[in-house]
């Protein structure tokens, strides 16, 4: 084991891990994160809590983090590296450690002009593949960037995002092969309703030997309507949502959609599970975290390994 | 070259009126290929000007000249005997112009006329495309001649983010995504492993995050 995180242990034993995802409240409100966590709770591996998703100002994920932790849910500490420089990434995950967080995903983030503080400066000193290295150096070196040691090196189990949609189609798995290069452990995919190109993706990583030295959970979103799946194919950075997928939404009535939505989920994690080089699933189901226990049970994934 | 755009009339009316004499002056380089700032549009505003103030029945006396360069003193020198004459001086330079006229004309107010945008280059006529941040250690030769620090809207130097979609960057559709541009021209040039290498973090210290910079160089010196 290269760490104390829990979501390393259930991977390497083999075990088709299950994550989800909470985003923390746009304030100071803890009782938002009680709520949400009480479906989370036992029910999944480990829960990523976002950074200022969407460049939208929320409490920091590092606090949320930790008091996820007190509750007893094993957090995935989300980085973006549009708001901190590298003294303030580092001296978070710092802080981070001592609080007794133990996964960090890497990010670069959405671009500002996406969310509510649009005049803000894009401050991106680091690169999400340099946040990755930085990590790694502070867990296998024990320096921080430039080579100074640190006292109680934090030893976090990496992460970092990866969109087999995104553009350069030819691109997408050299850049896999540079983050597993600089550190990275384990990927958590982009949403994925286009199946086609993700098998593609998965054979392409195969072929290169990817799979073996990287952990992938493959992203799923369950859709609440057809109003999210064309507002997630037409606004948010990075979706792909086939037209076949939108139809099948809009073919069913409005009361019936979010059933349809979740019903679409489970077939795509049932999809995936059956892909060589795919780890586990990362469920974002996007403030429906009262689902998540739905959607695994109805995916056979409801019982958790104990590790 | 520098690129500037000319502010609103508005704005500049806000800045001047509390003067009544007002010397407008040019900048025929950067600004001028722009056509921001060069002697034409020296004209122009000056006569906008003349406009503005009559519709509120005032009349300034607005004198207009125009410089080479108003970024070096023996240019900036050719105004000498019409300064003192006015009580502003109105400046269609870029930044640096301001600044430049206000160290040599050190007791009259400098007012800018031109939001100076970019270091850029002339696409084509009416286009103008912003591709130096001026980091003071060019990589082009590792990228293809693109910029990742200044044409991708995140600077990332290790590849495309996930929101580079048909070549278009995330931020604005009518933004081309920067590492787009750069995988398709290394890729043309049969360089692409350039790419695969590891790009550490950037020494941001020779760019303006170590503060204003200077050079100085003897063998110039007079």
């Amino acid at each position: 084991m290269k760490t104390e995180s829990r979501l390393e242990k259930v991977i390497s034993a083999g075990h088709f891990a299950v994550t989800a995802e909470c985003g923390p409240p746009k304030g100071s409100d803890v009782s938002v994160l009680e709520q949400k966590s009480k479906h989370l709770k036992g029910i999944v591996d480990a829960v990523n809590v976002t950074d200022n998703q969407t460049a939208i100002v929320r409490m920091s994920s590092v606090a949320a983090c930790a008091i996820l932790k007190q509750m007893g849910i094993e957090p995935v500490l989300q980085m973006v590296t549009r708001d901190r420089n590298r003294i303030a990434l580092q001296s978070d995950l710092f802080g981070a450690y001592a609080l007794g967080i133990r996964n960090v995903l890497c990010l670069t983030g959405d671009h500002q002009t996406f969310g509510n503080q649009k005049a803000a400066v894009g401050v991106f000193d680091l690169d999400s593949i340099q946040l990755v290295k930085t990590v790694r150096d502070m867990r296998e070196q024990g320096k921080i960037i430039g080579g100074e040691d640190i006292q109680g090196p934090p030893k976090m189990f990496i992460g970092a995002a990866e969109n087999p949609f995104a553009d350069p189609v030819s691109w997408r798995v050299v850049r896999l092969a540079k983050k597993i290069e600089a550190g990275v452990d384990f990927i958590q995919t982009q949403c994925i309703f286009n199946l086609g190109r993700f098998e593609e993706f998965i054979g392409q990583a195969r072929d290169m030997g990817l799979t073996d030295k990287v952990s992938i959970l493959a992203g799923i979103t369950p859709l609440k309507g057809v109003g999210m799946a064309r507002y997630m194919a037409t606004k948010v950075a990075g979706m792909d949502i086939p037209e076949d997928v939108i139809k099948r939404m809009s073919g069913v009535a409005k009361e019936n959609q979010a059933d349809e939505g979740i019903r679409i989920a489970v077939e795509t994690i049932q999809r995936v599970r059956e892909i060589k080089g795919v780890a586990g699933i990362h469920l974002m189901a996007i403030e429906w975290e009262h689902k998540v226990p739905e959607i695994l049970k109805a995916a056979g994934l409801a019982e958790r390994p104990q590790v | 070259m520098i690129v500037a755009e000319l502010k609103p009339i508005s704005e500049i009316r806000n800045m001047l009126d509390r003067y009544s004499s007002i010397l407008v002056v040019g900048c025929d380089s950067c600004v001028a290929e722009c056509a921001a700032g060069g002697h034409r549009e020296t004209m122009l505003l000056a006569a906008a000007l003349k406009l503005s103030y009559g519709k509120d029945d005032k009349s300034p006396v607005i004198t207009e000249a125009c410089l080479d360069r108003q970024c070096v003193d023996d240019f900036i020198n050719r105004i000498a005997d019409q300064v003192p004459e006015h009580e502003v001086i109105l400046s269609l330079g870029c930044g640096a112009g301001v600044q430049a006229l206000a160290r040599v004309y050190t007791d009259k107010p400098i007012i800018p006329a031109l939001d100076t945008l970019f270091i850029g280059e002339t696409q084509m006529r009416g286009v103008w495309q912003e591709n130096c941040l001026g980091c003071g250690q060019c990589k082009l030769g590792y990228f293809g001649a693109v910029c990742p620090v200044t044409r991708c809207s995140k600077k990332l130097m290790n590849g495309p983010c996930g929101g580079s979609k048909g070549g278009r960057c995330e931020v604005d559709n009518d933004i081309l995504c920067g590492w787009d541009m750069i995988i398709q021209r290394l890729q043309a040039l049969g360089e692409l492993d350039r790419l695969s290498e590891y790009v550490p973090p950037v020494d941001w210290s020779t760019s303006h995050s170590g503060g204003p910079r200077r050079v100085v160089r003897e063998d110039q010196k007079p």
